[in-house]
């Protein structure tokens, strides 16, 4: 009887608040309630997506959900973060439960098709990579010849491993466990020269080694994993927002604009700048796109343009130090690419 | 002629000491650790054991440890990027210490923290007194803690009437959380546990029916598939944007899978009790209700008391699995927390783990020594 009670008090503030405003656009859904429900990874991601010990979420895939907030809003705090596990997330985004998924999400063909979502941008390239003892003196994954990997049995990687190696006609030796505490551990105890996953996770995985210092995180990428968000299909213009933010990160770097001159940079004359920033006269980019004209200055100067997101979070002011590598501009032979802001 | 004084005992010699290998210390020695060569040889190698496992455990958490500090550098060796000199591991308690409030509340909303105190506080006084068999009023404390108790946590908990500002659930975790789901759990468990015991021994076809059913169905499949149905399958079905709450949908779960383990732990003690008290309850005109609530139950639950408390601890540690619906229990509190780039060190997860398996370890060993001191009071002379 008590749980009854229990359940319909609960059940009964829960469902309050969270009666929809039916059947509009999900813009207008979103600019209704006030805020973004922002899917991202619940286990924590180092980072990507992590809360530090007062309940603050930080990451690479948090300044993706605040960026779309400061876009939409004009305020990058607006947004509410749902915990998701690689399981629950597809379901949590299908469902509409989330606005926006920003959960280091590869992209692929059957989940843009099959599960209904729509991909467009990728705020970070990843892909399987390798990381050695310095002992070694290996230089290149092409060096590794006749070396003992660690690896997570059951995965992909498990088979790009074996395709890489036969196709560079390559030796090696395998030693395969089944979670992923094991294979660190056995690295870290020396029971095989190489480790191979993704690279982002190599980076974090080297932080927790007794001596991060003898170990080289390799160059090679052998696997595409492009993450992004990802939005439902059929909501066309929320896509193009979420799309667009990622793209104006991207642009703001191009232009040089970061989060410390953007206000010097509204008085700019340079007219790719001032259409950028909004202060173009009778411009009608942010009012197509549905959101304030100020939208890209709104994400820059709340969350930095796509280079600073990357340096704080994962690159070289954080304590991960990725090298910029596939995610560099493309002017600096990176994959980093926005289309033209006009 | 002499005379023959009979001899006559006029007090009772004291009896004497036993041999001393026989007594004290050494007696307890030679009986249960030297018994035979076999036993010494395991002794000696139990000894070697812990002599060579225990200092080092002790070292670790104890001696080498770092108690204060503000971020990973306390933590981590200066080739790791911190302080500590080479060579050096030892337990991260700064850490657990930057990070306690929110492995007990989750992220509920710092200034909001004293409603879940609260909570508890209420919680441990009702508790108490309904533990301790020698306080009087059970049945109000009962109604107290199972029926009044409950909307009262809730309301405080949820907030939004009386000038409480609302708190979301997605908001609430760590050992909070566990206490929640484990006490709805075992308070809805043992009431519905009986009346499925009862309904499935029942002559009624088909209240027998639906009872099997029901228990079959549910022990026949995993908790983690319920709880991942209910969390992943039902939004689904549901009207688009409506939700139903995780942690009620979660509650659900655990509660009606807890019922029908403890409906077939109950059966057993029902089966346990002879026949001839189920005669003589019918003989004195009893109903059924009068016969179960008075003759029958009372001896049933007694008997069955480790099956129900065995239930409760394992329920304590599934609530555990509410993390694969990305709930935050006090385990997945803790693992969510080896992601934050401040703490991230070689000694932070292991730290973290030592924390959560101790606050787990307290209580399940609390439950278990409390069954042990109820099944003595409640001891009537039945055991064998």
């Amino acid at each position: 009887m008590k749980k009854k009670l229990l359940s319909a008090m609960i059940g009964a503030a829960v469902l309050g608040v969270g009666a929809p405003a039916a059947f509009a656009g999900k813009l207008d859904d979103v600019k209704a309630k006030g805020f973004i429900q922002c899917g991202v990874n619940g286990a924590g991601l180092l980072g990507f997506a992590s809360q530090d010990s007062s309940g603050n979420w930080s990451g690479l895939d948090i300044d993706y959900c605040k960026a779309v907030a400061a876009a939409v809003f004009g305020d990058a705090t607006k947004v509410k973060y749902t915990p998701l596990s690689a399981k629950d997330r597809f379901p949590a985004l299908q469902s509409g439960e989330i606005d926006l998924l920003s959960r280091n999400t590869t992209w692929t063909i059957s989940r843009d098709t099959q599960l209904g979502f729509n991909f467009r941008t990728v705020n970070y390239y990843d892909g399987q990579g390798f990381m050695a003892r310095k002992e070694l003196g290996v230089k290149s994954a092409l060096e590794l010849s006749g070396a003992t990997v660690c690896v997570q049995s059951g995965t992909t990687t498990e088979l790009n491993l074996a395709d890489y190696f036969k196709a560079n006609k390559m030796e090696y030796k395998l030693t395969v466990f089944e979670k992923q505490d094991e294979v660190d551990q056995a690295y870290d105890a020396g029971k095989c020269d190489v480790y191979t996953t993704d690279q982002s996770g190599l980076y974090a995985i080297r932080l927790t080694l007794s001596k991060p210092d003898d170990h080289i995180i390799l160059p090679e990428i052998i696997s595409k994993e492009p993450l992004g968000p990802a939005v439902r299909q059929g909501d066309d213009q929320w896509f193009d927002i979420v799309s667009w933010a990622h793209y104006a990160m991207v642009a703001a770097e191009e232009f040089g604009i970061t989060q410390a001159n953007v206000d010097e940079m509204k008085s700019s004359t340079n007219p790719d700048i001032k259409r950028f920033l909004g202060t173009e006269e009778g411009s009608t980019i942010g009012k197509d796109l549905g959101v304030d004209s100020a939208w890209a200055y709104n994400i820059i100067k709340q969350v930095g343009n796509y280079g600073e997101s990357f340096d704080r979070n994962v690159g070289e002011g954080s304590k991960l130090k990725i090298a910029r590598g596939l995610n560099a501009l493309w002017t600096k032979g990176g994959l980093q690419y926005a289309p033209p802001i006009r | 002629m002499a005379m023959v004084t009979p001899f006559m005992r006029t007090d009772m010699l004291e009896p004497e000491q036993a041999p001393r290998q026989e007594s004290g210390v050494i007696g307890w020695l030679r009986h249960n650790l030297f018994g035979s060569i076999f036993d010494s040889v395991l002794t000696i190698l139990a000894l070697l054991f812990l002599i060579a496992l225990l200092p080092p455990i002790f070292e670790w958490l104890f001696v080498n440890a770092t108690w204060r500090g503000a971020d990973r550098s306390v933590c981590a060796t200066v080739a790791q990027g911190g302080t500590q000199p080479d060579g050096w591991s030892g337990a991260c308690w700064a850490y657990v210490g930057d990070y306690f409030q929110q492995f007990m509340y989750g992220t509920y909303p710092m200034d909001q923290r004293w409603r879940p105190s609260l909570v508890a506080a209420l919680f441990v006084i009702l508790l108490a007194p309904l533990l301790i068999p020698k306080v009087p009023h059970k049945g109000w404390n009962a109604l107290a803690l199972f029926v009044v108790f409950p909307i009262i946590a809730a309301i405080l908990l949820l907030g939004g009437v009386f000038g409480l500002p609302f708190v979301e659930t997605a908001m609430w975790g760590g050992l909070m959380v566990t206490l929640i789901i484990s006490f709805v759990g075992i308070a809805v468990s043992l009431p519905f546990g009986i009346l499925l015991a009862l309904g499935r021994r029942s002559k009624m076809p088909v209240i027998k029916m639906l009872c099997v059913a029901f228990i079959e169905l549910i022990r026949g499949v995993p908790l983690i598939t319920v709880l991942f149905m209910a969390s992943v399958m039902l939004p689904l079905f549901l009207p688009a944007g409506w939700t139903i709450d995780k942690l009620l949908r979660a509650l659900v779960g655990v509660s009606i899978f807890a019922s029908a383990y403890m409906a077939e732990v109950i059966r057993g003690g029902l089966q346990a009790v002879p026949k001839g008290q189920y005669e003589g309850a019918d003989s004195l005109g009893l109903s059924y209700w009068q016969k179960m609530r008075l003759v029958v139950m009372p001896q049933a639950i007694k008997l069955v008391i480790p099956g129900i408390v065995n239930t409760f601890i394992g329920m304590f540690k599934d609530t555990s699995l509410v993390s694969i619906i990305s709930m935050y229990d006090l385990l997945g509190i803790v693992k969510k927390s080896f992601s934050d780039p401040t703490w991230v060190s070689p000694v932070t997860s292991l730290t973290g783990l030592v924390f959560a398996g101790t606050v787990f370890w307290l209580f399940c060993f609390g439950m278990s020594r409390y069954s042990g001191f109820m099944e003595r009071h409640l001891d009537t002379g039945h055991k064998r």
